[in-house]
């Protein structure tokens, strides 16, 4: 049975596991005089034994369907003759994407050799058995777990109480998910990021100036060894921030304080939703607006100057991106600026003066460590956005400080490396998670700079 | 005495300056706003100039004259000779009696006009009524793409129009004549991807959008309520609970292409799950959405008001039963809320899925959950990635369809927050 029936079966059986034990409460309290007797009512004694039913052959099954595909690759691997085993992984994801084609029939078996039809029977056979006892013990733990359950209801037994810790580890679950999730992120980027740096040392990574990881794919090819300095892609992502960030905080900043200071109730309600809807707009929309009008535009306007640009400046993909960010910028420091006490408001517009001269000479700099933590946020963004940058900015890792040059960003390289085919040892696809390792570490250093600003900054008025 | 006085003149004098300076602080305001508000327009106005071409598809209708000797077929409900028949011939041969001065000797030049896919139409139509054979019959059949370009953005310089001028007097004559026609795209709404335009369609993209998003609400509300729920009523003040909150605060603003690394070697390389499949996607997406939903699912139990717990821990409720009898209840319009503005994040978001493997180009519609898939947002990268702009007008077509889901679902989360929300 496929695992999505699987999981319906098992709902539907522990549905069956509370009727059970609803029913049985109730016919134990019944010659007692009525279910006052119990102690809980009816519905924790079936949810007890639903649970029960449920949450072991759940577990069981989640288990078998994240593991049984691995197990089932390194059983077919090891299942090959002798003189086919893959010397390498990348050849073995080759060799087992080419069984499961011949497996799933897409491949007729006339093309590929005798083993390789070989072992995709035996795929087929394993994953029929591997279906077959996934099928028995969810069934059976679950049954046998409902039937336990339903046989140790009694009066006396407290079943809400039960129910209640077993929800509560539940809920205490679904909350320390986040912490598994940090734990997930971090040991996948360090893991390969580890293995690439013993292929590649740290300090040409960190210090080389060269980027370009066309490894050779044979040992008999004639191909560029590949170099990969990470200082050209570092300096894009900067460059481009920094163009995002010129057109955001000004834009974002003036538009918040017109709002929070000046605005009347009407303004504010029709602008702030319109503001809004930039935060909604998917980024690959943007992306899509930068590559086919942005760029354009500014590469023709340039050639009207007699400048030269290229048709994938940086100044097109980082101006789009702060359009993205405007919205998120005007809103943090909105917030901001309205956390600052009226009474600093009132004292100043009391000394007489104006509320330009208020803003700038007294809310302002009161509301300067918020904004900056709002700024760094943004900053964090920018470094982390992908899409614009993939549609609009190129490729070619130019060491440059000119908008109007392409140059490539950590998010691009990182897409570029992993999209299409890949070989999980080899350089190329190693650089990629020690890029996502160095892109994960920079905006969580600036989030936590960011957030712990902001927090100190509301705890001094609050 | 008249130092006083000349303190007020002082004052005075610079009044001028300061009010002209209060109006130009107003002024930079407004312009922000302004600019701000004018790109929001034009990002909209590109989109929908770009893109509501692609809306309309470009058909020929003629009598088709479905002879069977021409056709090498005597028997349409003959499976075996259905494979076997021309179907493109009686098709060229009512074109060119439509076309006027075309003659046997440049079919060629006539059957460019004529979409590639058109002889399949003809096949299907001839299926399902086999009666047809020997008839003559009014028949709508697909343009060729290059006529489509050519209808549509004649004249306009960004499209090259690759008919030769002979084949554009044609179709000029065509369209005066009525046998070249624009109606609603509904191949576009009906079909998965295509390498050709004209038969490119985002059905497919919708579909695993659907998928993959089912995937992500069935995982993400109940996980995300039930951590809020933890953190705000049962967890105790200790480390542990702290770091969680770090963790959940932090999470929320990891780039959400490191989402997709992490789900290519935790889903796909550890677990061996198939690449650019819905469940994947949903799975990387449930890890993305939920600091999102756990935050505002927390703002919405906080602003329960304390005195309806006491009141159900008063008549002897214990904290369960005060929580899911009486506090999520309350709380759930603004968990609702907040978790429909993640689906649509969840829903606009492409970077991890490329990451993921569903960037391949595939023409089927998904049938399930582990069906190899795209979704709407890869769609569009995909189709703006290609140098022919009839993709490209089709690529706006979808960012339309896209922003109407969007805009759709920020809709309901707003009335259901109008609609369900107690102020207390």
């Amino acid at each position: 049975m496929q695992p999505a029936n699987l999981l319906l079966l098992t709902i539907v059986l522990s549905m069956v596991a509370y009727g059970l034990g609803y029913a049985r409460s109730r016919s134990l309290a019944m010659p007692m005089g009525g279910i006052r007797h119990l102690k809980s009512l009816p519905f924790y004694y079936g949810a007890r034994a639903a649970l029960w039913c449920g949450i072991p052959a759940l577990l069981v099954l989640g288990l078998w369907a994240a593991f049984q595909g691995k197990v089932i690759q390194t059983l077919i691997i090891g299942s090959l003759p002798q003189e086919m085993l893959p010397a390498s992984e990348g050849e073995a994801s080759l060799l087992l994407s080419k069984i499961s084609n011949v497996a799933s029939g897409s491949l007729p078996p006339g093309f590929a050799e005798a083993p390789i039809v070989e072992a995709a029977e035996r795929l087929k056979a394993l994953r029929e058995q591997s279906r077959m006892f996934m099928t028995t013990l969810v069934v059976s733990v679950s049954v046998l777990a409902g039937f336990l359950g339903w046989l140790r209801v009694r009066p006396a037994l407290n079943a809400r109480t039960q129910v209640e810790s077993i929800l509560k580890w539940l809920f205490f679950a679904c909350a320390a998910l986040a912490i598994l999730t940090t734990i997930g992120i971090i040991f996948s980027v360090a893991f390969e990021t580890f293995r690439f740096f013993q292929k590649i040392p740290f300090t040409e990574f960190i210090f080389g100036s060269q980027w370009s990881p066309q490894t050779a794919l044979r040992a008999d090819q004639v191909a560029a060894q590949g170099a990969f300095g990470m200082i050209p892609l570092f300096t894009g992502t900067l460059l481009i921030s920094a163009i995002a960030m010129l057109v955001a905080v000004p834009v974002g900043l003036l538009s918040a304080i017109y709002l929070s200071e000046y605005a009347n109730k009407k303004v504010r309600g029709v602008v702030k939703p319109l503001l809004e809807m930039l935060a909604g707009i998917p980024t690959v929309v943007y992306g899509f607006f930068a590559a086919l009008t942005v760029a354009p535009f500014i590469s023709n306007f340039a050639a009207s100057l007699g400048i030269d640009a290229s048709s994938q400046s940086a100044l097109a993909a980082g101006g789009v991106m702060g359009i993205m960010i405007i919205p998120f910028v005007s809103s943090l420091s909105d917030d901001v600026i309205n956390a600052v006490p009226q009474t600093l408001r009132d004292g100043s517009l009391a000394l007489g003066a104006t509320q330009s001269e208020t803003m700038k000479k007294v809310i302002f700099p009161a509301a300067l460590p918020g904004i900056m933590g709002g700024v760094l946020l943004a900053v964090s963004r920018a470094i982390g956005e992908t899409m614009i940058v993939v549609m609009a900015a190129g490729l070619a890792a130019n060491l440059t400080a000119n908008p109007l040059e392409t140059v490539t960003t950590v998010t691009v390289q990182i897409v570029t490396l992993l999209t299409g085919d890949q070989e999980f040892d080899s350089a190329k696809t190693l650089a990629a998670f020690a890029l996502g390792a160095m892109l994960f570490l920079a905006t969580l250093l600036l989030n936590v700079v960011a957030l712990k600003i902001v927090r100190k900054y509301r705890e001094q008025y609050d | 005495m008249t130092d006083q006085r000349s303190q007020a003149e002082i004052v005075r004098q610079s009044l001028k300056r300061r009010y002209r300076k209060e109006r130009r602080f107003r002024a930079y305001g407004i312009l922000a706003i302004a600019i701000a508000l004018s790109a929001l327009v034009v990002l909209f106005v590109d989109i929908i100039g770009k893109g509501y071409t692609g809306f309309t598809k470009t058909t020929i209708t003629m009598e088709v004259e479905l002879d069977g000797e021409m056709m090498y077929l005597d028997d349409a409900t003959d499976k075996k000779q259905i494979k076997m028949a021309d179907f493109v011939e009686p098709l060229l041969q009512a074109l060119i009696r439509q076309v006027p001065g075309a003659t046997e000797e440049n079919r060629d030049a006539v059957r460019d006009l004529l979409n590639p896919y058109a002889s399949n139409e003809l096949r299907d139509m001839l299926e399902q009524n086999p009666e047809w054979l020997g008839t003559t019959q009014t028949l709508t059949v697909l343009a060729h793409t290059d006529v489509d370009v050519y209808v549509k953005h004649a004249g306009d310089d960004a499209y090259s129009i690759k008919l030769s001028d002979r084949q554009q007097r044609w179709v000029d004559q065509l369209v005066e004549k009525e046998v070249v026609q624009t109606s609603f795209n509904d191949v576009f709404f009906s079909s998965g991807d295509s390498r050709d335009p004209s038969r490119a369609g985002i059905l497919g993209a919708i579909v695993g959008s659907l998928l993959t998003m089912l995937v992500t609400l069935v995982l993400s509300f109940p996980i995300g309520v039930a951590a809020a729920i933890y953190l705000e009523e049962f967890a105790p003040q200790n480390r542990l609970t702290d770091f969680i909150e770090v963790n959940i605060n932090n999470l929320a603003a990891v780039p959400s292409i490191i989402f997709g690394l992490l789900g290519l070697a935790v889903f796909i390389n550890l677990f061996g799950m198939p690449r650019s499949v819905p469940v994947v996607g949903g799975l990387v997406l449930t890890l993305m959405t939920l600091p999102t939903i756990i935050i505002s699912s927390r703002a919405a139990i906080k602003s329960v008001p304390p005195s309806i717990r006491e009141a159900a821990e008063g008549i002897g409720a214990s904290k369960m039963q005060v929580v899911l009898h009486h506090v999520l209840p309350l709380a759930m319009p603004g968990m609702l809320t907040g978790s429909i503005i993640g689906m649509a994040q969840a829903l606009g978001e492409t970077a991890p899925l490329l990451l993921i493997g569903m960037v391949a180009f595939i023409v089927d519609v998904p049938d399930g959950f582990f069906d190899s898939a795209t979704v709407l947002p890869v769609q569009v990268f995909l189709w703006a990635g290609s140098p022919e702009l009839a993709f490209i007008e089709r690529a706006s077509a979808a960012i339309m369809v896209l922003l109407a889901f969007l805009v759709s679902m920020n809709a309901l989360a707003i009335w259901l927050r109008k609609r369900l929300e107690r102020r207390w």
